[in-house]
């Protein structure tokens, strides 16, 4: 994970360094003498060689310091937790509503595979896998906000502004689950151990919901772990269109106004976010799948034996 | 020998060209699909307009006999736009997952081949191009590549390739212990040709299927980008900077987002389609 994350931040500085533009020169304008403009490119240490620069970065950030943004002098790791909040919460609702919502549709279609119940959750599922998010998040606007005037269009004042945002993120992950948690059950359904549930003469309800549920959510756990990294990154779409405050605005900010810090600072924090996340995901699968629990215990009888 | 192996490659499309024409919605998408290049070709003989030709005394105007879908804010005629949008949409899926899955094949295929510290080397950059959310790679590589349709293109297939490389060295990795790659190796075939000839065909078909879903997601993404202002630069229109730009007007001109909004869902709806009826053709235990 330590590899990983260090890896992504050389990555950042190596785009960084490749970038064009040059954010004292915005800073400072075209009117500063020669003098001025040099000692501020000194001041931010841009003349500064690239390995200088990438270990003075990774130094500060160790120890919690993201450096000052160029244009507002804002230290960039105070702004990085005020606005993180907004996005993480986002991004979770999202996934858990996603998940809440999927799983049991997709259920639900593949255990009436072939009538019209299906056919509509598939085709429903399709059309939303296959919708932009800012475009459901403009529709809803217009329906929600404009229409009927129940739900704010922008901003996150009270608790009905999460609303939106969740529900624009929150649909083309519901509908991919859908459509995972669906293939995975059929698969399941025609294993030989299903034949086996059902010849003992096990009740339908605890076939599916003992032997196959069990076996079908184990690949959709792995997928939410790709999902959160994509609503983290999603977020920022929603975050644009309902005006919230948070990190991914944040970096958008950063990156079309070269505003180095701002770009290093919320990717490193990004990147851990994600890291850990996925690092969880993968306990959560040894502690569910008795399959790969099994593995580490054999590994660690073997480490014991020689 | 070759012709042999040239009828049997011929007959495995052909196979799979016959099961795909059975699924009725799958030959639908593929016909939308093609009507949808052939819209972005002909934009210019097909468009009333051109699309930069501003009227402001027709600003905002409904749909009408000299404008079919109406016009935006500065009188530019939306059906025009909606047609040369067409090509910067295609564009971006068509090239980006070309140039996504050429690398990211030719990677996946290499790691998966030579396996040893080559693969790990391989995987652990990968890993680390995974650890960043894909979205905010895309974003972040536009950005510092400078917002435009060629960059968009690049920005995009540089964060997809990871997943081509994932699958297919995950697909090698079983087509490797056949005997045939085993007997291709015993008879002294250099490496580059073995995964050239024997190798790639055989461990595609998984791809064909991610190739074709992700023409789609990558029109999304393309649309998301131009939609932040990353992706294709105005005047030059696209579906997803119209819907941007459009925004504002949710209230009385609801079908300037409305319009590039259905363009954008019926092209990757379609692309997802076909990938569904590719999978199920594709898919050998469904044989009839």
């Amino acid at each position: 994970m330590i590899p990983i994350i260090l890896g992504i931040t050389l990555v950042v500085a190596i785009f960084i360094q490749i970038a064009p533009g040059d954010p004292a020169r915005i800073k400072i304008g075209n009117e500063a003498t020669e003098e001025e403009y040099q000692a501020l490119r000194d001041e931010m240490g841009l003349d500064d060689p690239f390995f200088v620069r990438y270990f003075r970065f990774l130094g500060n950030a160790l120890r919690g310091d993201f450096g000052k943004s160029f244009y507002n002098s804002r230290p960039v790791m105070a702004e990085i937790f005020q606005r993180f909040r907004y996005t993480i919460v986002i991004a979770l609702l999202s996934v858990t509503l996603a998940v809440l919502v999927g799983v049991p549709l997709g259920i639900f279609a593949a255990t009436h595979q072939y009538t019209i119940m299906d056919n509509a959750a598939i085709a429903l599922a399709l059309v939303c896998v296959s919708m932009p998010s800012f475009f459901f998040a403009l529709l809803m606007i217009r329906f929600f906000a404009l229409t009927l005037g129940i739900l704010p269009p922008s901003g996150i004042t009270t608790w009905q502004g999460w609303i939106l945002p969740t529900l624009s993120l929150a649909l083309g992950f519901a509908a991919t689950i859908t459509r995972q948690m669906r293939s995975n059950m059929l698969e399941v359904i025609r294993q030989d151990y299903i034949t086996t549930a059902r010849s003992k003469g096990l009740s339908e309800f605890k076939i599916r919901y003992k032997h196959a549920l069990k076996n079908a959510i184990i690949p959709i756990i792995m997928i939410v772990g790709g999902i959160f990294g994509m609503a983290l990154g999603g977020a920022m779409i929603a975050e644009i269109i309902f005006s919230v405050p948070g990190l991914g605005q944040y970096t958008l900010g950063g990156l079309t106004g070269r505003d180095y810090p701002i770009v290093q600072g919320s990717t490193f924090f990004m990147s851990v976010i994600f890291s850990v996340i996925m690092l969880l995901i993968d306990l959560g699968f040894a502690f569910i799948d008795p399959r790969i629990r099994s593995q580490f215990a054999r590994r660690r009888k073997r480490e014991r034996v020689s | 020998m070759n012709d042999k192996k040239l009828k049997k490659k011929k007959s495995r499309f052909a196979e799979t060209w016959r099961r795909l024409k059975k699924n009725k919605i799958a030959v639908v998408s593929l016909f939308i699909i093609f009507l949808i290049i052939l819209a972005a070709i002909l934009a210019p003989i097909l468009a009333p307009y051109p699309y930069d030709l501003q009227d402001y005394s027709a600003a905002f105007s409904r749909s009408s006999k000299e404008h079919p879908l109406g016009t935006d804010r500065l009188g530019r005629d939306v059906l025009s736009r909606l047609l040369y949008g067409a090509r910067q949409s295609l564009q971006i899926g068509l090239f980006s997952t070309t140039f996504a899955a050429a690398i990211g094949i030719l990677v996946g295929a290499i790691a998966g081949f030579y396996g040893g510290w080559t693969d790990n080397l391989i995987m652990r950059i990968l890993d680390v191009y995974q650890g960043i959310p894909m979205f905010l790679l895309t974003v972040t590589l536009a950005a510092v590549l400078g917002p435009s349709l060629r960059n968009a293109i690049i920005a995009i297939a540089i964060s997809s390739i990871s997943g081509y490389a994932r699958l297919m060295r995950a697909s090698i990795l079983t087509v490797r212990e056949m005997e045939y790659v085993e007997a291709a190796t015993a008879i002294n075939v250099r490496s580059a040709r073995i995964i050239r000839k024997h190798i790639i065909p055989n461990a595609i078909s998984p791809l064909i299927v991610s190739i074709t879903m992700s023409l789609g997601s990558s029109v999304l993404a393309g649309a998301g980008l131009s939609f932040i202002g990353l992706g294709v630069q105005p005047p030059i229109p696209e579906w997803g900077a119209m819907i941007s730009d459009a925004r504002n007007f949710l209230r009385g001109q609801m079908y300037l987002s409305m319009y590039p909004g259905l363009c954008v869902m019926i092209t990757v709806l379609s692309f997802n389609l076909l990938g569904d009826g590719l999978r199920d053709a594709l898919d050998p235990r469904q044989k009839t």
